[in-house]
């Protein structure tokens, strides 16, 4: 009978609309499922990530070596902590490197600016877990243009 | 004398085919259904729904990628093709995945549903399901309507997800597009509940009424080969107008005013 065969294909047609709607619940619409790709965790306090999100690309010249894994608001001294993940493939940056959070273009997203520090003869390497002490915050646009009215006054 | 005379007629006639639309939809759909309506129903859903998946799918793929394409070539005047990805998304799921589906499935089942319907009354199958005590409502109106209804959002849902995977094959894969941002953005600005349940709720309401025009226009038409034509040619040209006027009302209701 043909019956089979129309039923197996209306499964089918059934089994596709479910992986649509998967596609767009879990990446479309909400918090993908992680990249399960070797990579080390690093931390970094700021004072303001300004539109930096999850996932933003973590860049090193240019080169993307890892991405932002969470951001979460430390309860004690109520700064914002950076949790990135860096590829393991990169796994010597001295401890001297800092962070600042970028934007590359006029309108485009916020990504994390990873700049390796010196390297003297036996150089400590940032390690999992580790804490990135040196970094700059991002730059928002309201505070620049309160600083500038602000020192046009004091003149 | 004679026009007044002709648009009365006009206005009746118009009106009584409404009666008769919504007398059949509700013959159709109060039917009690029976374990082999079920049956039935899912041989339809396999001639609507399954033999239409081709051409939603390759659709779904270029419509996705010319959107990358295009949007990529503006965004990135701006330093801003990261935000390529809620562009695709957002356009697709709200507008082109309901109204792109539900004019391809005018075209592909709609007319099909009308030229077989019409073909039966034409050869008079549908007097003789009656005559045996039948109710051609049930036996071949329903099973057809509830296909529609049932393919035609799946159908929108496999379009928007097709469509957005073309975006980053086009985006990410070939243009350079970071593919982080694409999916970032992309999952910071849809929302669930906004915009991926009322892309839903859209074609529900778009499989709603291209089904009851298709089935309408089949069982309501003159019997003959040149009547059949005209139902057929009517059911494509009135879903598709009556799909972009409500699209507008819907965009309108859901996403206008806020």
């Amino acid at each position: 009978m043909t019956t089979r065969k129309t039923e197996l294909l209306v499964g089918t047609f059934v089994v596709l609309t479910l992986l649509a709607v998967l596609l767009l619940a879990l990446k479309v619409a909400n918090q993908g499922l992680s990249s399960s790709d070797q990579s080390y965790t690093l931390y970094a306090k700021f004072d303001n990530i300004g539109g930096l999100k999850p996932r933003s690309a973590v860049k090193v010249g240019g080169v993307t070596v890892g991405r932002v894994e969470s951001i979460y608001l430390d309860q004690d001294d109520f700064t914002p902590v950076v949790v990135l993940s860096i590829s393991e493939q990169y796994n010597n940056f001295p401890d001297t490197s800092s962070v600042a959070i970028l934007t590359s273009g006029l309108l485009g997203e916020q990504y994390i600016g990873f700049q390796p520090g010196f390297a003297f003869d036996d150089p400590i390497v940032l390690a999992d877990g580790d804490f990135i002490s040196d970094t700059k915050s991002a730059l928002v646009l309201e505070d620049l243009i309160g600083q500038f009215l602000f020192s046009r006054d004091s003149n | 004398m004679n026009y007044l005379q002709s648009i009365g007629q006009n206005t009746l006639n118009a009106l009584m085919s409404f009666g008769r639309a919504f007398l059949m939809l509700a013959g159709a759909i109060l039917a009690i259904p029976q374990s082999k309506n079920i049956r039935l129903t899912v041989q339809q859903i396999y001639v609507v729904g399954v033999q239409s998946l081709l051409i939603i799918i390759v659709s779904g793929l270029f419509i996705g990628m010319v959107m990358a394409l295009q949007g990529y070539t503006i965004l990135v005047n701006y330093g801003a093709e990261g935000s390529l990805g809620p562009m695709v998304a957002l356009s697709l799921l709200r507008e082109l995945g309901p109204v792109v589906t539900a004019l391809l499935f005018a075209g592909r089942a709609g007319s099909a549903l009308t030229a077989e319907i019409g073909l039966m009354k034409a050869t008079e199958q549908l007097s003789s399901l009656e005559m045996m005590a039948v109710d051609p409502l049930r036996r071949i109106i329903a099973p057809r309507f509830w296909a529609g209804v049932i393919a035609m959002p799946m159908l929108a849902l496999i379009f928007s997800a097709i469509g957005i995977l073309g975006g980053h094959l086009v985006g990410v894969d070939w243009l350079g597009v970071d593919a982080g941002s694409y999916w970032s953005i992309m999952q910071a600005t849809v929302e669930w509940d906004k915009d991926v349940v009322n892309g839903i709720i859209k074609s529900f309401v778009f499989a709603i009424v291209v089904t009851w025009i298709a089935i309408f226009k089949g069982y309501d038409a003159i019997p003959t080969s040149e009547g059949i034509s005209q139902a057929t040619t009517q059911t494509v040209v009135y879903s598709s107008l009556a799909v972009l006027g409500l699209d507008f009302v819907l965009t309108a209701l859901m996403f206008g005013i806020n």
